[in-house]
């Protein structure tokens, strides 16, 4: 090496290590905030989309400003002002049985848009995938309340266990053949919102920038198969896929995601882990709980346990790591479609068979042990979760801990009780030969070039 | 005896063997006719019957397990907060009341039905498991292809299963049966609308439910013998409030329920079992099977809150349920933890609030099994209703 490219490689080092994914992301976030706040007085477009399956490729194409309702209303728990909205929306009728994320935005309408990050605008139009059923009921709730013009995104999702599309299988074909038809009425109403003609050329370059961020983000994700993982996914993971979500497709997405995957591999490089001793891998199944995330990750940090991997990771990220998933760009439209297709069968509602994908990371990830948290208000996550549990139990001899709480509901949050069953689960995982601690062989992450 | 009386011992008959085949295990492969191989099990809301039929399966509509079932198994394998008629439906396959079954399907109603196909996966792997994705978003164009792709991919299924080929003259057949018993099923409710008197809202749901259960040629003919007998019946018309009611598009209201309902007003249109009437007009006898079933999912169909469909709001068919079944009320359900229902009756109740249209707002569970303070509740409800209709 020259004395030159020492230097380089020195500096991208120094450049890597400088970097930290939480502040940068928070940074991200509060501009994100600033950005919807500004929004009308900018006369730019705004557009409610949701995390899974939301055609936001064409939608930046259009310059819409993107409104992330489910970010909304989990950010009403981070923030610790969650329980004002529910309240909000249950005095005006909403069934406390329903969605957590949906009764928080109805009572931030019922607020005025008001939220704690700032101003929300009201949207242009909403795109609703299936790929939660709620997604739909959620976007109704605008169509009454405020005339938000919406559009059901139907992705066809898996349809039975061990189910294998392939990508141009005759059953590929048609699945997105049916969203490329979608993809084209829906261009035509943005056209018609927006007076502005739709630029192939545009989705390209959109479509590069998510490539690269796919590539990195994949990348992420597996370095944390190193032991010690150089990140928690249910902590750090959580800000990570935040800036997946809003800056997908942007400049700034790229850079964050490139930056992360420099920081992390240094981490990695230098054998540091994010627990000072790592002496239990495990899976997180299930979403978080936004408002004592911090808490239950403590619970079982200081335990040496980290979360190396989560579902959470894959479905509220776009479901886009689940595969060799890339646009092709000298097809934009076709590719978005047969991209959209394949995640939303391998990433996304292969949620209804978890078993599968789980059975997958277990081995990927060398966890030593599953914690599935149960949603009463999430049923997309929870309603199989007890019966996948029971079959990993059976099948892979897998330990495993259930506990319950909400997404942002503190009134589910019941810490005595969630700290009881950690320490007994880790008692249980110790008196059992226990892990090994920090060291252990676990496969080597596969870097891909963005 | 006079025809009166006849009439009347021929519709107990009938309503009688429908209840027995409400309360009955799903048919056993030896008892059904010749031309059936098996049974195919269906999840609410809306299964093209005709291709399973015209496979030679018998299609049976699961619709959980009513309030006589003990839940054993499915209490460990799905959360409490889910809904009775999906945890019942895991509890009938886990204690193996649904073996028989050729296969079962699902559809993307909601997350929790979809979370069936899962548990059928990991539990029953020997059988035909899967979603039938119909589509969510029947406005943009090429919809009605989708569907047709979706129906043949189906049709593929049962063909491999029954191992009985399924071509076109097999499904104009089946859909011409199945054309005669929705002509009948409209005028079941056409009867209950125009004269509420002759046909309870509870004795319409035994009727309609009986499909579930027997080969719909069956259905037919039982169907024509107790509509003949309800358009006879000599019963006075009672002083009732005419309502609709709604909510019941999926897990079902307990039979107490609806008589309770009965009891005190005249419903006169529903969305029970609204599925099985999901097409509201023929299907084309004419032309490729496929595409006629798939368009008229489409262009021929009811509506509920599972569906979206940009040309049919919830409130918007709801008021046109009243408009045209000509009602004074609406008794507005939802089943308990059925997240779609519960936003749909927060939605329904605003709606009116800004009408003149009274309504009452009930929650249910299939499994529930005391019914007085509901009965208290519609009784005062028609009462205020009469005396609103009189002042
Ligand atoms: S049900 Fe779950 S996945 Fe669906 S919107 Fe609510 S929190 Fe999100
Ligand atoms: S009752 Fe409601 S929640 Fe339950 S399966 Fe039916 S639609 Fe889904």
């Amino acid at each position: 090496m020259t004395g030159k490219a020492v230097g380089a490689a020195a500096n991208i080092a120094d450049t890597a290590a400088a970097f930290d994914g939480r502040i940068e992301g928070q940074r991200l976030m509060r501009d994100w905030y600033k950005a919807l706040e500004e929004a009308p007085a900018r006369g730019q477009h705004v557009a409610n989309v949701f995390v899974m399956g939301n055609a936001v490729e064409i939608l930046r194409a259009f310059d819409f400003q993107l409104v992330f309702p489910e970010i909304n209303s989990l950010q009403t728990g981070v923030r610790k002002t969650s329980e004002e909205y529910l309240r909000l929306s249950e005095d005006y009728g909403m069934s406390p049985d329903v969605c957590s994320y949906v009764k928080a935005d109805v009572g931030l309408i019922l607020k005025e848009h008001e939220h704690p990050a700032g101003r929300i605008p009201r949207a242009h139009i909403a795109i609703a995938s299936n790929m939660c059923s709620t997604f739909i009921k959620w976007a109704e709730i605008w169509e009454r309340l405020l005339k938000t013009p919406t559009f059901v995104l139907d992705l066809p999702g898996q349809r039975a266990g061990n189910w294998r599309v392939r990508p141009g299988d005759a059953q590929h074909a048609a699945d997105a053949r049916w969203v490329e038809a979608q993809f084209q009425d829906l261009i035509h109403r943005c056209e018609a919102i927006t007076g502005k003609r739709f630029d192939l050329d545009r989705l390209a370059e959109v479509e590069d920038r998510v490539n690269k961020m796919v590539a990195h983000w994949n990348n992420v994700m597996a370095l944390n198969r190193v032991c010690p993982a150089p990140y928690n996914a249910m902590l750090d993971g959580l800000t990570y896929i935040g800036i997946m979500n809003v800056y997908r497709g942007t400049p700034e997405g790229v850079a964050f995601m490139r930056n992360l995957e420099a920081q992390l591999k240094t981490k990695v490089a230098r054998g540091e882990g994010r627990v000072a001793e790592e002496r239990y891998r495990l899976l997180f199944s299930g979403t978080p709980c936004y408002v004592s995330m911090r808490r239950l990750v403590e619970l079982f940090e200081t335990w040496g346990g980290v979360f190396a991997y989560s579902d959470y990771l894959t479905f509220a990220a776009g479901g886009m790591d689940a595969g060799d998933l890339a646009y092709d760009t000298s097809r934009p439209l076709e590719s978005l479609a047969e991209v959209t297709a394949l995640a939303a069968q391998r990433g996304l509602s292969n949620q209804f068979f978890a078993h599968e994908r789980l059975a997958q990371q277990i081995r990927d990830y060398a966890v030593d042990g599953i914690v599935f948290h149960g949603i009463k208000s999430c049923r997309f996550v929870s309603s199989g979760m007890a019966d996948t549990r029971d079959y990993l139990n059976k099948r892979l001899k897998m330990p495993s801990l259930y506990i319950e709480s909400d997404l942002i509901d503190p009134r589910y949050w019941s810490d005595a009780q969630i700290k009881n069953r950690v320490d007994a689960f880790f008692e249980t995982l110790r008196q059992s030969g226990g892990a090994p601690p920090a060291g252990k062989s676990v496969p080597p992450a596969t870097g891909r070039a963005a | 005896m006079n025809s009166s009386s006849g009439d009347e011992a021929t519709l107990n008959e009938v309503l009688e063997h429908c209840n027995d085949l409400r309360l009955a295990p799903i048919p056993d492969v030896g008892s059904l006719p010749e031309r059936y191989t098996g049974t195919l099990g269906h999840f609410p809301v809306y299964f093209p019957e005709e291709i399973a039929h015209a496979a030679g399966l018998l299609p049976v509509s699961v619709l959980g397990g009513g309030n006589r079932l003990e839940l054993k198994h499915a209490d460990a394998r799905m959360g409490s907060f889910v809904c009775s008629i999906c945890r019942s439906t895991a509890e009938l396959g886990l204690n193996g009341s649904l073996n028989g079954l050729t296969g079962f399907i699902t559809h993307p109603i909601c997350d929790a039905a979809k979370h069936l196909a899962g548990i059928w996966a990991r539990n029953f792997p020997e059988q035909l498991s899967e979603i039938l994705y119909l589509p969510q978003n029947v406005n943009s164009p090429g919809a009605v292809r989708y569907i047709a792709a979706e129906f043949q991919r189906l049709r593929g299924e049962l063909e491999k299963r029954s191992g009985r080929g399924v071509d076109d003259d097999a499904l104009r057949h089946s859909i011409r049966i199945y054309n005669q018993n929705r002509r009948l099923l409209r005028e079941l409710y056409a009867l209950r609308r125009d004269e509420p008197w002759k046909l309870s809202c509870t004795e319409s749901y035994l009727l309609t439910r009986a499909r579930t259960r027997m080969p719909c040629e069956d259905h037919s003919v039982l169907l024509e013998r107790a509509l003949a007998a309800a358009r006879r019946r000599t019963l006075p018309s009672q002083d009732k409030p005419r309502v609709v009611l709604v909510g019941g598009f999926c897990e079902q209201p307990p039979i107490e329920m609806l008589e309770a309902i009965d009891s005190n007003c005249h419903v006169v249109d529903d969305d029970l079992l609204i599925g099985l009437r999901w097409i509201t007009a023929d299907v084309p006898e004419k032309g490729d099977p496929i595409w006629q079933l798939a368009e008229s999912f489409v262009e021929r169909s009811a509506a509920s809150p599972v569906q979206h469909d940009e040309r049919k709001t919830k409130e918007g068919y709801l008021m046109e349920m009243i408009g045209a079944s000509k009602a004074d009320a609406a008794v507005l359900t939802a089943a308990k933890f059925c997240e779609p229902g519960l936003d749909e009756q927060v939605a329904w109740a605003k709606h009116l609030d800004g009408t003149n249209i009274q309504y009452l707002v009930l929650e249910f569970e299939e499994k529930m099994t005391s019914f007085e303070q509901m009965a208290m509740q519609l009784e005062t409800f028609a009462e205020s209703l009469l005396f609103a209709v009189a002042a």
